[in-house]
This record gives structure tokens, sequence and C-alpha cells, in this order.
């Protein structure tokens, strides 16, 4: 469902991604692991459309269309949902009516009517549920004065309400308790379908212990330096990120070739 | 002569030929209101750009033109205005007025709770004068410009309202100005005295709205006193037209344990300016102050507040948000003044702007001046855009970039919005603002 080929991406004049090539299927969960700075957020933020990326060469191709043309509204609207590493405060701006525009955003793009409210509110309840979230927390503004926990979990309820064919999670496994990583692994979890393809961005494979991933990937230098199984990412537990960026790129992309 | 004096004179003028016929004219106390009104009125003349509480706003537009008052009956009774300018699903008390002057067959007070009483000032200067001595002139005291001083010179109508010990009023008491009823150059100057006696509750809308876009000078003042455990919530709202000048001043005085919550709401004009003055005399005694301004085109708002803790345990909370949009313009002056007693004062003052055209400008200016040492005194003020990440949120989302920025504008005013009282005129505020937002994006 998501083709990128040979992508690369300027990040005011700097050169972040270099040549990266990534291929998720639906029913995937792929991992995105790699040191600081190798650009596994700006990966997330050109699929999802933030400005301020400048990509010089490559594809990135979803579901058959051409994604990079698409404004960021119309890629959610095509089933494309991002996780924010550091979500947006919104004051003034409830919760519950962010969910409802959004939600009605998308379904109308579908060719879809508006959920009626009591639909809406059934499925919102059941997700609250999901989470573990109390319902006075719908009428509070987007995560206003949210610990970080809590912004990270807002994360995927509204992932869980909108049902995207493909999910970007960046680094939302940061900054959360135990605990509170379980719930959001919960969350992940029962989200995972034939049809539907996550992407998780990671700095820890500690996420990894609770949605285990089908694929994992290594990142650094802007390039996919190395792919495997999840014994990948509890390798680089194991030994950090160190052996692969050293000795050089080149020699470990001979390696895993 | 200058332009300015030139201008006074004029009004002074005016003012010899009409003095004899003035509501209560002879009557000695208001006599001599009006004469030493008129001298301090010849004294400061129009404020200039010199005068540091008008730095930032130029009248010179208002002082160019001659308005003129209107007649002492002007016949004017358009019911379907009054009805275009309600607020849906909001039952009230009201009284309405044009160009300043009451319109009884237009206003519906029948039905008053027992000790409430809500009339027209002039006819109670006419048939009592005697309740209004000593009250009227007392808060404002010493005119602090022309604009003041010639509304007090002439004091002619506006409402009166007061409510008696321990009364709960029912339902909002609407005062409805309606300016520009007779054609281009009138000149409005309600005067309002509206006195809650100790105990006493109520809600109060003074709304300004235009008849015609006739371009009028309205020059307000009303006088508030909140006795102790009285609780007032008045909402001043300026829909006038995008023609019109308006110089509103409210001074209030707030008694033990009261509160006073205010709104200012700017939507109109085209040169606005409020002045905001609020004495907490008491111990114990609340001022809540907001205010909301949403303009656009060549619009220029200047809010003006002081708020004064003379006692100690006096509370005040300040929030000002401004939305500008074309060549617009915002001024902003929030003064707090802690006196030397007012110990356990707790104070803040925030003013947050939000510029959607880089061609609207704002200048706020926050003034603390505490002599008291053991206090609680915060004060914020920004000048910024919508938030790109935020933008980029909303849209990641699904929401389109249009639609974003209108939600976020609407979260940036709804705390304001939110305090206006009661719901229905939320509503209806709310709906208004929408439509002046989309004419907005449609002009650029």
């Amino acid at each position: 469902m998501l083709t990128i080929h040979n992508l690369k991406v300027r990040v005011d004049g700097k050169t972040i991604l270099n040549g990266l090539d990534l291929e998720v299927r639906p029913g995937e969960v792929h991992a995105i692991m790699g040191p600081n700075g190798s650009g596994k957020s700006t990966l997330a933020n050109v699929i999802a459309g933030r400005d301020g990326y400048e990509v010089t060469s490559g594809t990135i191709t979803y579901q058959g269309r051409d994604l990079l043309g698409l404004a960021p509204e119309e890629r959610a609207r095509q089933g494309i949902f991002l996780a924010f590493q550091y979500p947006v405060e919104i004051p003034g701006v409830a919760n519950v009516y962010l969910l409802k525009e959004a939600l009605n955003a998308v379904r109308i793009s579908r060719g879809e009517s508006e959920l009626d409210a009591m639909d809406f509110l059934k499925r919102v309840r059941e997700k609250l549920q999901l989470l573990e979230m109390k319902e006075e927390f719908l009428y509070r503004s987007v995560n206003e004065g949210f610990s970080g926990g809590e912004k990270k979990r807002n994360e995927i309820f509204q992932m869980a309400i909108l049902e995207p064919k493909l999910a970007i999670l960046d680094e939302t496994d940061s900054g959360l308790d135990i605990d509170a990583l379980k719930v959001v692994a919960n969350g992940i979890n029962a989200l995972r379908s034939p049809d539907r393809g996550i992407v998780l961005v990671t700095h820890y494979q500690r996420l990894l212990d609770y949605v285990v991933p089908d694929h994992v990937h290594v990142l650094a230098g802007g390039q996919v330096v190395r792919s495997g199984n999840r014994s990948l990412a509890v390798e680089l537990e194991e030994r950090g990120y160190g052996w692969i960026e050293n000795p050089t790129a080149d020699a470990v992309r001979a390696e895993a070739g | 002569m200058s332009r300015s004096a030139a201008a006074t004179e004029a009004y002074l003028a005016a003012h010899q030929a009409l003095a004899s016929m003035l509501p209560a004219a002879g009557t000695p106390w208001l006599d001599h209101r009006r004469s030493s009104a008129r001298d301090q009125f010849r004294e400061l003349g129009f404020p200039t750009l010199r005068d540091e509480q008008w730095k930032y706003t130029n009248v010179r537009s208002i002082i160019r033109q001659a308005f003129t008052l209107p007649p002492a009956e002007s016949g004017w009774m358009d019911k379907g205005q009054v009805d275009a300018a309600a607020v849906p699903g909001m039952d009230t008390y009201r009284l309405v007025f044009a160009d300043g002057i009451l319109v009884p067959q237009l206003s519906r007070c029948d039905d008053l709770p027992k000790g409430v009483t809500v009339t027209g000032l002039a006819d109670m200067l006419r048939t009592d004068p005697g309740r209004l001595e000593g009250e009227l002139g007392e808060l404002l005291g010493e005119p602090t410009h022309g604009f003041n001083a010639m509304n007090s010179a002439f004091v002619c109508d506006g409402a009166f309202v007061e409510i008696g010990p321990g009364v709960v009023v029912d339902r909002p008491i609407e005062l409805l100005f309606i300016s520009a009823t007779g054609g281009e150059g009138r000149l409005a100057l309600p005067r309002n005295l509206v006195l809650l006696r100790a105990g006493s509750q109520a809600t109060l809308h003074e709304r300004y709205v235009s008849a015609s876009p006739a371009r009028c000078l309205t020059s307000a003042v009303s006088e508030v006193l909140i006795e102790d455990d009285a609780k007032l919530h008045l909402e001043r709202l300026q829909e006038e037209s995008e023609r019109s000048f308006h110089i509103g001043g409210l001074f209030a005085e707030v008694g033990r344990n009261a509160c006073f919550t205010t709104n200012a709401v700017t939507l109109g004009g085209a040169l606005v300016r409020n002045d905001l003055v609020v004495n907490l005399n008491e111990e114990g005694a609340e001022a809540r102050l907001n205010g909301l301004y949403v303009v656009g085109g060549r619009q220029h708002v200047d809010n003006h507040t002081q708020v004064f803790h003379n006692s100690p345990r006096t509370t005040s909370y300040e929030r000002y948000k401004g939305i500008l949009n074309g060549h617009a313009r915002a001024v902003f002056r929030g003064h707090i003044r802690v006196q030397p007693d007012a110990q356990q004062t707790d104070a803040v003052q925030n003013n947050h702007n939000l510029l959607l055209s880089p061609d609207a400008e704002v200048d706020t200016m926050p003034q603390l001046e505490i002599y008291a040492d053991d206090v609680k005194c915060a004060h914020g003020a920004s000048v910024g855009q919508l938030d790109k990440d935020a933008i980029f949120y909303l849209r990641s989302r699904g929401v389109a970039e249009a639609e974003a920025r209108h939600m976020l504008t609407r979260g940036f005013m709804a705390d304001v919005l939110d305090e206006l009282e009661p719901l229905p005129l939320r509503q209806y505020l709310q709906h208004r603002i929408d439509r002046l937002m989309s004419a907005a994006r449609e002009a650029t």
C-alpha cells in the first residue's frame, strides 16, 4: 500500500533522507529504528505532508497514487494517520469537536454520510474504554495541559476513532511509563488488521516487546541500512547502534546485501 | 485656532443654545454639574496624540465633522430595527434609544420585579431629580477627557437602572442604543446610571447598533455602583456600522464582597474607544473584566482599562483578546494600581492578540503600579499569528486548511466568549463573528 523509492529529502538545505526505500503491505507492522538524527521523524513527517521538507528526488506511492502531490488533509482523508511525536496543544477546541470534524471529513471524502450523534458517541465511548480514558477528557481542549503520557494516549485514541489504513506512529513510546506503554500498545494491537499497515518509528525496542513487528528496519545516514525481523530489534537493544553506524555505511550495506 | 479648539467651540455654542431646554434644567444641583462639566470641556478640549492616554488613537476624523444632537421629538420608531437586533431565544426587559433618546413605544419593562426600576434618565430627571442627586456624576468624578466632559455637560437621556436591596432580577435587562436613525452626522450622548443595592443581582446588556450606515458619533458614559454583596454581570456589545464613531466610558465602584463581571465585545465601528475604570473599594470586592475585539478593514479599536485596588483582599481578573484582519488597528492599555493598604490583592491581567493579516497592528501596554507588599499580581501580553504546527496538526486529521484556521481562531476566543451570559447571547455573537470572519476571508 505504501512504496517509497529512492527518497531524498532536504530540511533547511541539509540532506536528511538520502535514497530511502521502503515497502509496506496491508496487514504488516514495520518498525523503523535508528539513532537520533538518522531521519526517522523526517520520514514520518514527509509521509504526512508537513511543510518545510523538500523532496529532491524519489517517489512515495500510496495505494497506487502519487502521495507527494496531495495536501495533508487529503492524505488523512485517504486513510493516512500520523501520531505525532509532539502532539500540539489547541486551546479552546474540545477533543470531541475535533474528533467529529476529523471523522466526518474522512467519511465525506469516502462518499459516506456523517455519523449521527448516537453512533458517534457509541464509537467514542468504546475507544475511550480501550485506552482507559475518562469521558470528561472529551470536553477538554485538545492536548491542553495534558501530561506527556496523556498526549500520546490521545494520539492513539484519535487513531482508534479514525481507523486509518496506514498509521505512522512517531516515537509514540517516548515519555511513557510502563503502565501507559502497555495501554498504548494495547490500543495499537487492537488496530492490527489484515487491511491496515502500521509503521512504528522508535528509538528503543521497548515498545516492540508489546507490539511485535513483522519487519524491522534500521535507518542511518538517511537510508535503510539494514532490514530484518524482530530479532534485529533485539540485537540492536543488546549491541546499540554503533555496530551499524561504524564501520562505514557502505560496509554495512555490503553485509546486509 | 486649532482644529480641536474649533470643534470644541462649536459644541460649546450648541450647548449654550440648548442648555435651558435640557431635561430638568433649572434644578440647581444639575445645573451646577452641567455647567462645571461644560467648563471642564472647554478646558480639556478633545484629546490629541500628545496626550499620553490617546497616543495611539487619533480622533482627528471625529472632530473634522460637526455632529448634532437629534431633535427632542425625532419620532423615530422603527420596530423592524429592534426586531432585527434581538438576540434569538433571549427574553429581556428592554429600553430602546434612538440616537441616545428613549423610545418608550419600543421599550418593554412592564412586568419588572418589585424593587426594580428601569427607566429613561430624562424621565427620572424630570419627575424625580432628587433621587439622582448625589448619584449622577459621582462615579465619573472629574472628566478625564473632552468626550466625557461633553457627555456630562449635556446629560440628556440614557438609562436609569436601580435594583433594590436583595432583589434578584430574573432576566437580562437590555439597553439597546440604536444610532444613525436620522441620516448623517447625528450625535448621541447616552448617559446611564446603574445602581445595584446591597445583595442584589442582575444581568445587564448595553448594546450599540446602527439603524443605517450613516456616519454618527456616540459618546456614552455609564456609571455603575455595586453595593456590598451585590452581583452584576454587564455585557457591552459594540455592533455599530463600520462608519460610526464610538467613545464609551464605564465607571464602576464595587463594594464589600460584591462581584462585578463585565465583557466588552467590539465588532463594529470605524473608531472605537472603550474606557473602563473600576474601583474595588471594600474588602472582598471582585472584578472580572473581559474584552473581545474582532475587527478588520480600517477599523480602530482602543481599550483603556484602569483597576484600582483600594482595600485589602480585593481581586481583579482581566482578560482581553483581539482578532485583527485587514488593516485593522488595536490598542490596549491596562492599568492596575494597588494602593498601599490593599494587602493580599490578587490581580491578573492578560491581553492576547491574533493577527490574521500582515497589515494589522496592535499596541499593547500593561501597566502595574503596586504600593502594597503582600500581593499577587501577574500580567501577560502577546501579539501573534495562528500556530503553524497547530494548523498542520488539524490538517493531518483531515480538516481542510481554511476550516483549520477557522477552528483555531474560534478556539482562541472561546474562553472570553464563554464568559458571556446567557447562552443565547454567546451563540448569537459566535454566529455574528463567524460571519465577520468569513466576510474577511472573502475580502482577501
